[in-house]
């Protein structure tokens, strides 16, 4: 027994420094991996911090000449370099919050049809055609919205509201002018439509987690289906919903080029929907390549660095509160 | 009056239900209008020329070779960038980091910029590329779709690789393989379909990006291979020719439209069906 061990060892010895040197190298390899991927995830961090930093170093003659002035000034003039950012600040709030007080109520009802009502058959396929209006380019939205949807809602739609509304007081103001067709309203309108499915599928998926037990109790008391949700569904979904509109208002407050097609490109802050008007981001789409002067150039940029705080403090909220609901479900 | 009651549930509940259909089918009807309106602008302008020929100057004939040609290399020089960036952070965070701080945090941010309007990105990309090279190029426009790759990446990787069982890494490590070769040659190819879903949700992503090309790769009329130049691409192409007034650059802008929707739209129901045969097995 003895002899074979050693022989074994002897056999195995010119062999030792072999088995070390490839020992070591997997050695390194595992330590050279491990250092790569957390540099890929640092990675993340940093392309973060380049976005602001950079946008921060290119704003900064902007907010040198103007001050915070940039941010509540209206005029907007390249020939004698007077920019101000409330117009597309007040443009960006105003179609976001349309198009989020038409997608919410729309996209809770179309996910509360998918959890509660739809045959199963049906569920999958509407949901995946609704989720495919999701990626969907924005710039098809943009060529489609100016060539099919605002002319239709000038010839159709416009003329029919501000002849309804002419006469009431304040409605009269905000539907007041002539039916461009382009203008905030359509903008709105566009922005709704996109930021649809991203209500929808996290709605629907929030409500997918409630508990069974939950609405079977309430349906075993006789509620109907709309007290089901109301009184069960919705309060125990409520974060997640939330976190659900705001990410989709982060996404309505950054989208580009489909405002850009329809929303007019104005410089002035108009009591009526029907004006055209300009975002920020459609600011900086349509000037930037255009811009002369390291002034223009830099109340762009400006206008870029508001636009992305404004969508960080939203989305983070928004993940935030996604993040509570997912612990809470587990 | 209990009867008066049960009367009004029943109404308000049959009313909920009708606008909960009615509402899904305006949902539905949107999608079916926006392809077919595409459809039926698009596909008239659809023939050969549109593959073989250059983007034309007004009133002339021609198709939009140049700007495919420009949306295929710098989509696939983003893809080849973004994505082992990508991989290897959303490695870190389901293999290495599962408990850290650094991971709580990439994925949180890492979840922002996955939303983030792509407009600012261009922005970045052009104040770190563009304005020190002093021109536009193709390369910065790659960069910039890259920079957008990389989050859906991160994401995909991550939920992916936490979803390979850890069996399958305590066989691998019980046998004496090192971390990183149970990483790269087990779960990987766990995760493989997953990670091919990924790929094509970020091409489908920014296949259709048209804001940042717009400060980054400019557009380029002629036929140009040259990265360290302007170069065109799809939407930039379709964003100048809509918004002109000649109905020849209309109708080519919207065929464009039609391809990139086409394209998009077979992206994500192949990465859509890849992950639905991973989950039914």
């Amino acid at each position: 027994m003895a002899d074979v061990a050693w022989q074994e060892q002897a056999l195995e010895l010119p062999d030792v420094g072999a088995r070390a040197r490839v020992l070591n190298k997997l050695r390194i390899n595992d330590i050279v991996f491990r250092y790569l991927t957390r540099a890929s995830a640092v990675f993340v961090l940093v392309m973060l911090g380049g976005v602001i930093v950079s946008l921060g170093i290119g704003a900064m003659p902007a907010f040198q000449e103007f001050g915070l002035g940039f941010l509540t000034s209206e005029s907007w003039n390249p020939v004698t370099e007077k920019f101000g950012a409330a117009a597309p600040i007040y443009g960006t709030i105003i179609t976001s919050s349309i198009a989020m007080l038409i997608a919410v109520p729309l996209g809770l009802f179309i996910a509360m049809f998918l959890t509660e009502l739809c045959p199963l058959p049906l569920r999958r396929p509407i949901g995946i055609a609704i989720e495919l209006l999701a990626g969907i380019p924005s710039i098809i939205y943009g060529i489609w919205g100016l060539f099919v949807f605002a002319p239709f809602l000038q010839q159709y739609v416009q003329p029919a509201i501000i002849s309804a509304f002419g006469n009431i007081p304040v409605l009269s103001t905000l539907f007041a002018g002539p039916p461009f067709g382009i203008g905030m309203l359509t903008a709105s309108l566009i922005l709704a439509i996109m930021v649809l499915p991203f209500i929808t599928s996290i709605s629907r998926d929030v409500f997918e987690a409630v508990p069974p037990v939950l609405k079977e109790a309430a349906y075993g008391l006789g509620c109907t289906t709309w007290e089901v949700v109301w009184y069960v569904v919705l309060p125990f979904t409520r974060i997640g919903v939330i976190g659900g509109v705001m990410l989709g208002l982060g996404r309505a407050l950054g989208e580009t080029m489909a405002v850009t097609f329809v929303i007019g490109n104005a410089h002035r802050i108009s009591s009526s929907l029907f004006a055209p008007g300009t975002t920020i981001s459609a600011t900086i789409a349509n000037e930037f390549t255009e811009a002369v002067g390291d002034l223009y150039t830099s109340a762009l940029i400006g206008l870029g660095l508001v636009l992305f705080v404004i969508t960080f403090i939203v989305l983070a909220i928004a993940r935030y509160l996604l993040l509570r609901i997912e612990r809470r479900i587990g | 009056m209990d009867a008066s009651l049960y009367n009004a549930r029943r109404r308000r509940n049959g009313l909920v239900k009708v606008v909960s259909v009615s509402a899904t089918l305006v949902g539905l009807a949107w999608l079916a209008i926006i392809l077919g309106v595409l459809l039926w602008h698009g596909f008239s302008g659809l023939s050969v020329s549109v593959f073989t020929e250059m983007t034309p100057p007004p009133g002339a004939a021609g198709g939009l070779l140049n700007a495919i040609v420009g949306s295929l290399m710098m989509t696939s020089l983003a893809v080849v960038i973004g994505t082992p960036i990508g991989i290897l952070a959303g490695t870190y965070m389901a293999e290495y980091g599962r408990h850290d701080k650094l991971t709580v945090v990439v994925r949180f941010i890492n979840d922002i910029l996955l939303s983030a309007p792509s407009i600012v990105v261009g922005l970045f990309i052009y104040e770190v590329m563009v304005r020190p090279l002093g021109h536009f190029s193709g390369i910065s426009g790659a960069v910039v779709l890259a920079v957008l790759v990389v989050p859906v990446m991160v994401r995909t990787t991550e939920d992916l690789l936490r979803l390979v069982p850890d069996t399958l890494r305590e066989a691998a490590a019980s046998i004496g393989l090192p971390r990183s070769l149970m990483i790269r040659r087990v779960a990987y190819r766990a995760a493989r379909a997953g990670i091919i879903t990924g790929v094509l949700l970020s091409i489908a992503r920014i296949s259709g990006e048209t804001a940042p090309l717009l400060f980054t790769a400019l557009n380029n009329q002629f036929f140009s291979t040259n990265l360290n130049a302007p170069m065109a691409s799809l939407p930039a192409v379709i964003f100048q020719f809509a918004l002109s007034p000649y109905k020849d650059w209309q109708s080519l802008a919207w065929t464009g439209a039609l391809m990139i929707t086409l394209a998009v739209l077979a992206l994500s129901i192949t990465a859509r069906s890849l992950t639905a045969t991973r989950k039914s097995q």
